[in-house]
């Protein structure tokens, strides 16, 4: 289940952030192309989720359609319960919306669009202390097509939460950022998170899923192909491992025996020893044990667990994606 | 949870008022701001007025040249602000993701395109003020009744807005900046601006009287330099071009 932040406030038996149901999207009419295939996402209230997926997987076309720019080819989509189409003009009001790029006036001022965007919204952030936060303050009279890259994106970040929306949608919020600027942006997304602001972003970053996210759903060829916290996804689907070095050539098949089912025992090169399978305070009991009957003195025993990014890799292939 | 956040929701739209106001102004900041929209809108328009009434380069008819000239150059100014230089803008927003942005704010479309709509009269208005005062201190004597002359402007800019809006929502952002740069060099010269359609062969008169911009000037010619009270017939041409425009624009239009 996707664990939502404690302390948000929730409505009482209100409706998910997203529901998304055997969404379909195909793009072009005379040899369409399915950006989205069947994908099924339910993203609770008050909580951070990341979109994880390849180039081209359809992270952006499941984004927008949730925020009402295109029409799905088959499923349902309700975004705080309502129909990102049919129900626009009640729900653009409550969304907080940052594009993958562009989206500004090449010939406005950083703050100025920051203030405009503002003064669409009935009761917005404090332009300054936004400005200030995202450290746009020595740009603010800089036209935005003389912005660097980083600066935009930040003024989109900041363009998508001036009006204290329930629920944003970011997409890649720290492409091109620099170390400084994506740790701000991070606390801005924890900050929005105990404000109990429903957060969805995209990335491509695992460390920044698995800092920011409660939830994260792997999408690849359309579809989710896995949803759970950082913690369930490192420790399900890939296995893990534990090494080991000790005196080379011993006997490993009393070592596999002595071990649950789905383990293996390798000795990859001499004295250097590697068990895959379930590692837990159990296994590492057995092996401590083994050593000691065999009189090993076992030296850089190690925990190897897997990161996300194994499991991404593992989960999505290693090929690239056109 | 009582304690309240710098980000805790608080969502909902600005009464729409003031978003369309907010809106409007800053789309007149960003006309007024860009340099080649003003070079288009302001510095050409006021070069051939001036130009043109001083060298007497086309036989405009008996009369003051500048009588001839003020007219078709108001027509010209109408052009470069609601035609050009909104098709050039809008195509670029659409290409940089401005149109699709504003798409998910608050505001509604129609409250979008309003506000264009006030940034391209607010600019009209200062365009028109200055080409009276240069016009004026060329010796312009104009007739008519005002009334009359922004009937014709209120049309002209619906007609040229539609056709701009068109073009600017169908084609690439640099088509667009290219054909409404042609459209608005073939039409200075081929629109009874600062070249009588008499110049031109019977055939082509007839044809070329019906564009937008020859009805236009014509109308403004009828009224601010022969007195006319109402002229129908090119109000008329203006209305279906701005009802044909307005319903293209409406219907191909793409946001993205
Ligand atoms: N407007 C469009 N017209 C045609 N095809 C499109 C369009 N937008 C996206 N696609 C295609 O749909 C697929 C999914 O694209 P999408 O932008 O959703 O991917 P993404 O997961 O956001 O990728 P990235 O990580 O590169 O941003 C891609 O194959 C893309 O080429
Ligand atoms: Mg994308």
């Amino acid at each position: 289940m996707p664990s939502t932040s404690p302390g948000s406030p929730r409505t009482p038996g209100s409706a998910p952030a997203v529901e998304v149901t055997g969404l379909v999207k195909r793009y072009g009419s005379r040899s369409p192309k399915t950006a989205v295939d069947g994908l099924d996402l339910t993203v609770a209230r008050g909580g951070v989720t990341a979109l994880l997926g390849p180039n081209g997987a359809g992270k952006t076309t499941t984004v927008e359609i949730c925020e009402g720019y295109r029409r799905p080819d088959a499923g349902t989509v309700r975004v705080l319960g309502l129909d990102p189409v049919a129900d626009a003009a009640r729900l653009r009001p409550r969304i907080g919306v940052m594009l993958q790029s562009g989206g500004v006036y090449s010939g406005a001022r950083a703050e100025e669009m920051l203030r405009h965007t503002a003064s669409l919204h009935a009761d917005p952030v404090d332009v300054p202390l936004l400005i200030e936060r995202l450290g746009l303050g020595s740009c603010g009279r800089t036209t935005y097509r003389r912005l660097s890259g980083g600066q935009q994106q930040r003024l989109a970040l900041a363009m998508a939460v001036v009006g204290r929306p329930e629920l944003v949608f970011l997409d890649e919020p720290t492409a091109g950022l620099d170390p400084q600027a994506r740790h701000a942006t991070w606390d801005l997304v924890r900050e929005l998170r105990t404000d109990g602001v429903s957060v969805v972003l995209t990335t491509h970053f695992m460390d920044e899923a698995e800092q920011l996210a409660d939830d994260v759903a792997i999408i690849d060829g359309g579809r989710v192909i896995a949803q759970g916290t950082p913690d369930e996804l490192c420790r399900g689907g890939a296995e893990n491992t534990l090494r080991f070095t000790g005196r080379p050539g011993l006997d490993l098949a009393s070592l596999r025996k002595a071990l649950p089912e789905d383990s293996t025992t390798t000795e990859p090169s001499p004295g250097s020893y590697r068990v895959t399978g379930t590692v837990d305070p159990q296994m590492l009991a057995t092996v401590a044990s083994w050593c000691a009957q065999n009189g090993v003195l076992p030296d850089a025993i190690a925990v190897e667990r897997h990161t996300l990014e194994d499991v991404f890799l593992d989960l999505t292939g290693k090929e690239l994606r056109g | 949870m009582t304690a309240t956040g710098t980000f805790t929701p608080r969502p909902g739209a600005a009464p729409l008022g003031r978003m369309i106001r907010a809106q409007a102004a800053l789309e007149t900041r960003m006309l007024l701001r860009n340099g080649e929209q003003l070079l288009l809108t302001v510095v050409i328009p006021t070069l051939l007025l001036v130009l043109f009434s001083a060298v007497d380069i086309i036989d405009t008819g008996a009369g003051r040249a500048v009588d001839f000239l003020a007219p078709g150059v108001l027509a010209l100014a109408v052009m470069s602000t609601a035609f050009t230089g909104q098709a050039i803008a809008t195509g670029f927003e659409r290409r940089y993701g401005v149109l699709k942005r504003l798409a998910a704010s608050p505001l509604p479309r129609w409250g979008l395109m309003t506000a264009k709509t006030c940034a391209v009269l607010v600019t009209e208005v200062f365009q028109v003020a200055l080409l009276t005062v240069v016009a004026l201190a060329l010796g312009w004597s104009p007739q008519g009744n005002p009334l009359a002359v922004a009937a014709l402007l209120v049309l002209g800019t619906a007609a040229f807005s539609g056709l701009g809006l068109l073009m600017a929502g169908t084609l690439r952002a640099e088509a667009t900046l290219a054909a409404a740069n042609l459209v608005f060099l073939l039409l200075l010269v081929g629109g009874g601006v600062i070249v009588p359609l008499t110049k031109f062969p019977d055939a082509a008169q007839t044809v070329l009287g019906l564009l937008p911009i020859s009805a236009l000037s014509d109308g403004l010619r009828a009224v601010l330099q022969h007195g006319a009270a109402l002229p129908w017939g090119d109000l008329g041409t203006l209305a279906v071009w701005a009802v044909l425009g307005l319903g293209a624009a409406a219907r191909f239009f793409r946001w993205e």
